[in-house]
């Protein structure tokens, strides 16, 4: 199989440069990375133009992030690629945790029937960015794709920032009145700007290696997550083997705080290491590299009207898969209350629950990836003691399998008890405000179709069930499912998936980003939902 | 703590204590310094799990660490 063909994409001289037409922008953003690229496709879909300015030319070089979480495949379906990512990406379910030369247990990450999307693919960020550029050009008036073009300072004032920017044209100055710095782990912006970056950096080094290799060493016929704790072929380390697309296999070895990165990295140096995981099956190296994992954030994500988000915002050790999925999150917060700031719908206060919000799910992804990070390299004796026995008790006892933490797999973060969402009694039948809406399969006019393409970029009132209306009108959309539906507008549940999961004759407000931002039982009324959406759009404190 | 769940520092085993004791050291017989220290930590998870409360854990590992101070 041939390896991924890097494109370099046009750079285009600036109309700036050029010295034709230029305007004031709305939005900017610096970075082409998933999470910028993210960015601009979402404030397209809300008719908010964008430009987007990235020093490089070419999608991530080196695969770098390859898990997919379930909630990102549903925002990128939301933004139109998902359904491309799914079926290129390599879907796995089952993963099995080794201790040294056995299987200690296995899991199945989605047993559950009834979603869209499952639980993760696996997909090379050169894939993800290459179809996102691909969607954003499919918004030729509303996103402006800047390739070769380095942001090198920016001036914040009251009412937008004002960027330096280099070019092989030279330079020019853009302005905008929003600026998000999705420039990624290292942010040249958050550097210029001075801010704290506080968190946590490991000592130790992982071998990070893409090997393109045509046999599968699974002994399955689907693919699988597998990981080792102190296995035979790389004696007291831990090392994580998984599939991608085109035969191409992920493999991380943990080398140890004293390791010579420079040393690792040697071809001479990498193969036999991997030669003695898969055997003598044939192979070839497609990219190499090795890293220290840190574990930071911002202490706030705006700063006027500089809005960080993706690595640029929080960095976390990649056991979890938290980075990228962590990122898409934000953009799919950030966007929609953007979009009303921009419109006149909102003031500047809906961004603080973008920080709020985002710096909540931020944190949960930190904690998750550190204890992660800290199980797999035990700081002392006594360390290495418990997680041995843990392993050897998780043999036999299952609750000692819930203990091991090969990385917690990114989850949708769930935004219950934040400002914009109503509080309500917990109800062990419904789902909780905040949380994320799970998908489920429905009838649309007697076709097949999923609950999730008919929520999401704007609000909704959903009803499940014979739900009293409410009293007069409520400008809002409403999306009716019921066990009969057929009618326009309705939406039948005829595997009751809906019901199991929402509750019968129960109704939601819905966010644009498809979270949960009130509940109604049995009846709504006007006065409530009103109420209810004001908060929702930040109107009330 | 919530739950109303509380730890325990006056005494529970009554006249089991002695047999308890007897059974710890019986099960540590024999053992290595290694050995027991392996014991110990599957002994610290298996008990964790049963007592299963977060809360009664923490004040019990709070308990075990200003003890020793
Ligand atoms: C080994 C490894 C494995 C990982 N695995 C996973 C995984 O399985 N799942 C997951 O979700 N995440 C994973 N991650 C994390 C993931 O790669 C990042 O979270 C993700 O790339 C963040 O995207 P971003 O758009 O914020 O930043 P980036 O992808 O870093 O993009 C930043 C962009 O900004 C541009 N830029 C920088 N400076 C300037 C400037 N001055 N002017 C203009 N443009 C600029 C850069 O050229 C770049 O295109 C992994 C990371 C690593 C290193």
């Amino acid at each position: 199989m041939a390896h991924y063909k890097y494109e370099p994409f046009d750079y285009v001289t600036p109309p700036e440069v050029a010295g034709g037409e230029t305007r004031q922008y709305q939005v900017a953003i610096i970075g082409a990375g998933p999470i910028g690229l993210a960015a601009a496709i979402d404030l397209a879909l809300h008719d908010v133009p964008t430009v987007v300015v990235d020093d490089n030319n070419v999608v991530s070089v080196g695969s770098r992030a390859i898990c997919w979480s379930k909630r990102t495949l549903e925002i990128f379906d939301r933004l139109g690629v998902g359904e491309r990512m799914l079926e290129k990406g390599v879907t796995w379910k089952v993963g099995r945790l080794f201790h040294r030369d056995h299987e200690v247990y296995n899991f199945d990450l989605l047993p559950e029937d009834g979603h869209k999307m499952p639980a993760f693919i696996n997909l090379q960020q050169y894939y993800v960015e290459q179809y996102l550029v691909e969607r954003a050009r499919e918004f030729p008036d509303l996103i402006d794709l800047r390739f070769k073009n380095k942001v090198i300072a920016q001036d914040l004032a009251d009412d937008g920032v004002t960027l330096q920017i280099e070019t092989p044209d030279g330079p020019y100055s853009l302005r905008a009145d929003y600026v998000i710095a999705c420039d990624g782990a290292g942010s040249p912006t958050r550097h210029r700007m001075g801010l704290r970056f506080d968190g946590h950096t490991f000592h130790e080094q992982f071998l990070i290696a893409d090997v393109d290799m045509p046999e599968s060493p699974f002994k399955t016929e689907h693919p699988e997550r597998w990981f080792w704790f102190d296995p035979p072929f790389h004696n007291g380390q831990s090392a994580l083997l998984h599939k991608q697309p085109d035969n191409i296999y992920r493999i991380d070895l943990q080398l140890g705080p004293d390791a010579d990165a420079e040393e690792e990295k040697k071809e001479v140096n990498v193969l036999p290491r991997i030669r003695a995981m898969v055997g003598d099956k044939p192979f070839t190296l497609d990219w190499v590299s090795v890293y220290k994992f840190t574990c930071a954030r911002l202490e706030r994500f705006v700063h006027g009207r500089m809005i960080f988000a993706g690595d640029s915002a929080h960095v976390v050790s990649p056991f979890g898969a938290r980075g990228g999925n962590g990122g898409i999150q934000d953009t799919d917060n950030l966007c929609w209350k953007l979009a009303m700031i921009i419109k006149g719908d909102a003031s500047d206060a809906l961004l603080e629950t973008y920080d709020q919000e985002r710096r909540h799910g931020s944190d949960e992804n930190l904690l998750n990836s550190s204890r992660a990070t800290n199980f797999m390299t035990p700081k002392s004796q006594m360390e290495a003691i418990f997680r041995n026995e843990t392993l050897i008790l998780a043999e036999t006892m299952p609750f000692a399998r819930k203990l091991v933490n090969s990385g917690r797999l990114s989850e949708p973060c769930s935004l219950t008890g934040h400002d914009l969402q109503t509080p309500a009694e917990p109800d062990p039948a419904g789902l909780d405000p905040g949380m994320s809406c799970p998908d489920a399969p429905v009838l649309n006019q007697g076709k097949e179709s999923w609950l999730l393409d008919h929520l999401g970029g704007r609000f909704v009132l959903l009803t499940i069930g014979d739900v009293a209306l409410p009293d007069s009108p409520v400008e809002i959309d409403h999306l009716s499912v019921t066990t009969r539906g057929s009618d326009a507008g309705t939406l039948e549940d005829h595997r009751q998936f809906v019901a199991d999961r929402y509750g019968d004759v129960t109704a939601y407000l819905i966010r644009p980003d498809q979270h949960i931002a009130a509940r109604f039982e049995g009846a709504v009324s006007a006065a409530a939902l009103n109420e209810a959406l004001k908060r929702a759009r930040g109107q009330q404190s | 703590m919530t739950n109303g769940s509380t730890m325990h520092l006056d005494d529970r085993l009554g006249a089991d204590g002695d047999d308890f004791y007897h059974h710890l050291m019986e099960a540590h017989e024999g053992l290595s310094l290694e050995q027991s220290q392996n014991l110990n930590a599957r002994l610290v998870l298996i008990m964790a799990n049963q007592i299963g409360d977060i809360d009664i854990l923490k004040s019990v590992l709070t308990a075990a660490v200003e003890a020793g101070r």
